[in-house]
């Protein structure tokens, strides 16, 4: 079951300047009822984006017209917390392609790539850069070449280079998947549990 | 070059390593709850592989459950619908299941312990990031996604690089009225909620030897609140102690065989860690946090940070978060009012913490403005509530002791904090909305907790000891 294949692409970015995002603002808790994986995007920063009357909170970025893009730009230390898969779904799910911070937790970023949904870690200072070029120019476009693991802010053409571990660059180009590849080392496990027993 | 207790296990559960990539690793133990298993189970179901290692795998329901009536249906349609999904794919793929109304059902890092699922060495995982409480008996546990319970469902492994290593000690004696929960919310504010991403913790010290095992579980519990993959305490006999017994624990000569091995499971002397911090007990006092992440915690004694104090980044996400609490930089937090107290989730949840609770209002009441929740974390901490008295002792002073769940600790069922209402609360979370909607979190103790009941507002439980 593959996930879709990582194209590298230019975009304009949709900010949120908020440190500490944590997963119950961007999928809360009374949204994880469902049983299949599709939807979320729709209560992606439920309470942030809606009132409780469920009418649109105007001051809320993505409420903001001015603001598009498959790229999300965060604070640092996104995606603290549960380890609910939801959150990167629903990431995922509202259209964004990356999420670009100056900090992840750890398991926001695993379930990120595990989705074709690509974490791009730079330096606080980039950061400030990137919030900056937004800022002057909501439009502003930045270029995600995954091949090359680098960030591009377009306008100023300069650039950031971001981690990725080589497997893990591999399966999002390819659009691989660890559970195929798991499945197809089931004799190594089955050796690995004999050799212990 | 000594090896660290993490990778004395971590190593001997490597499969194999991929280059430049991840380590397949075997995982001994996986916990299924209701809310982050039904899309795994599809995905296995699509792929047409069966559970590999169902005798591995153990699941009850937690997260939705309501906390009163629960031999009556489930009457929210959505959860009633998850946890009925539950117990069919157990049905389906022959995993053991303690479903509602189960003398065994249970917050799941509740129940792993208690039936001596949890045992040293072992690698643990769960799609549940409080996973980490099973390190508390010299465990690898974490929490993962729900691509990665397809993993362990369909193959018993997952990919993940070895994190870093930390260890944090806590030396010397603990004061009065000074619990486990006060040692990891101090911890947490010193570190801060994102310090530990990366690593995965070894405590230890003397502070953290003394505590029970409840206490334990109570701490590396909340080691992902400071972003920490996990953590975990070098096996003793407080833990062969703990598990000898219990229902799926090695028993007779068995047990006797494993506890030379789990002896072998500590930090060789010479090992080094990435890094090291070391924290005097005597600084540690009672603890409260007045924000929206577990890092933005306080000496109930003293005040909440002014804005001088603040890094100039972090100014306005601390602003918002004083907002969003209706505080004000600089606030004494003694005298507070508060309007609800929950004592109970996987944090605090056990019987040593209703006993704890019990202990401290006898003879007390309830403070008229407080709405308290008290939630055994299992059926089996119920139970033990019933025999020993606790349930009579509470409701003399005018509590109720609920049905166990998650209950309140993240509001998926009716148990919901309204809007702008003040909490203290004994579970691991503050975030915004993550007792309901608008709902205002103060993380505590049990004892806190308890004090707070009583009075009615913030207060030094040592006040009244
Ligand atoms: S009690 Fe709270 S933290 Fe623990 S498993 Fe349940 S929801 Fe998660």
């Amino acid at each position: 079951m593959a996930i879709d294949k990582f194209i590298s692409f230019e975009s304009s970015a949709v900010p949120l300047a908020i440190e500490n995002v944590d997963t119950d603002q961007i999928i809360p808790a009374r949204f994880l009822k469902a049983t299949t994986r599709d939807g979320f995007g729709e209560n992606l920063f439920r309470d942030w984006r809606f009132d409780k009357n469920n009418e649109p909170i105007k001051d809320f970025v993505l409420n903001d017209d001015t603001y598009t893009g498959k790229i999300l730009v965060a604070g640092k230390n996104f995606g603290s917390g549960s380890s609910r898969e939801h959150a990167a779904w629903a990431v995922h799910d509202y259209g964004f392609k990356v999420v670009v911070s100056s900090f992840f937790a750890d398991i926001f970023r695993g379930n990120s790539l595990n989705n074709g949904l690509l974490p791009v870690q730079v330096s606080e200072e980039f950061l400030v850069k990137v919030f900056a070029e937004i800022d002057k120019d909501p439009n502003a476009q930045f270029k995600v070449d995954l091949e090359n693991q680098q960030f591009t802010i377009v306008a100023t053409g300069e650039s950031t280079g971001f981690e990725i571990s080589s497997y893990k660059k591999e399966c999002l180009l390819n659009g691989f998947d660890d559970i195929d590849y798991l499945i197809s080392i089931k004799d190594k496990i089955e050796a690995f549990e004999e050799a212990r027993a | 070059m000594g090896k660290t207790l993490f990778d004395k296990i971590w190593d001997s559960h490597v499969v194999s390593e991929i280059e430049g990539g991840p380590s397949v690793v075997y995982i001994d133990r996986h916990l299924v709850h209701e809310v982050t298993s039904p899309q795994a189970f599809a995905g296995i179901e699509k792929r047409g592989v069966p559970v590999f290692r169902p005798q591995n795998t153990v699941a009850t329901p937690d997260h939705n459950v309501p906390t009163i009536d629960q031999h009556l249906p489930i009457k929210d349609a959505l959860s009633k619908f998850q946890v009925d999904k539950l117990t069919e794919n157990c049905e389906r793929h022959g995993v053991d299941l303690y479903g509602l109304n189960h003398p065994y059902q249970g917050i799941v890092h509740v129940i792993g312990p208690q039936l001596g699922l949890t045992q040293p060495g072992m690698t643990i995982v769960c799609g549940d990031s409080h996973t980490s409480t099973h390190g508390a008996f010299g465990a690898v546990a974490f929490g993962i996604g729900t691509s990665e319970v397809e993993m362990v469902l369909a193959t018993q492994c997952i990919m993940q690089p070895k994190p870093k290593k930390m260890r944090i000690t806590v030396d010397g004696e603990l004061g009065k009225g000074v619990t486990a929960k006060d040692i990891v919310l101090y911890i947490i504010s010193k570190v801060t909620a994102g310090g530990g991403t990366g690593y995965f913790v070894e405590f230890a010290g003397s502070a953290i030897r003394g505590l029970s095992m409840e206490g334990r579980m109570t701490v590396c519990n909340m080691s992902i609140e400071m972003g920490a993959r996990g953590g975990h305490i070098a096996p003793d006999e407080t833990t062969f102690e703990y598990i000898k017994g219990r229902e799926r624990a090695p028993q007779g000569e068995e047990f006797d065989k494993a506890v030379a091995k789990w002896k072998e499971l500590k930090t060789d002397d010479d090992a080094v860690f990435d890094k090291e911090i070391v924290f005097d007990a005597a600084d540690i006092e009672p603890m409260i946090t007045y924000g929206t992440n577990p890092g933005m915690g306080a000496k109930i004694v003293s005040n909440i940070p002014s804005l001088t104090d603040i890094e100039d980044s972090e100014k306005a996400s601390f602003e918002k978060s004083m907002n969003y609490m209706g505080f004000n930089a600089g606030d004494q937090l003694v005298g507070k009012p508060v309007d609800y107290v929950f004592v109970g989730s996987c944090t605090n949840g056990r019987i040593e913490d209703l006993r704890e609770v019990a202990g401290f209002v006898k003879g007390k009441k309830k403070a008229e403005n407080i709405t308290a929740w008290i939630v055994p974390g299992s059926k089996q901490v119920e139970k033990m509530a019933q025999d020993e008295g606790i349930v009579e002792v509470l409701e003399e002073a005018g509590f109720k002791l609920r049905q166990p769940g998650c209950s309140a600790c993240l509001a998926m069922n009716d148990d919901k904090i309204p809007e702008g209402k003040y909490a203290v609360s004994t579970s691991n979370r503050n975030f915004e909305g993550r007792q309901g909607p608008g709902s205002r979190t103060l993380l505590a103790s049990p004892l806190t907790a308890a004090a707070v009941a009583v009075s009615g507002k913030i207060i030094d439980p040592r006040e009244l000891l």
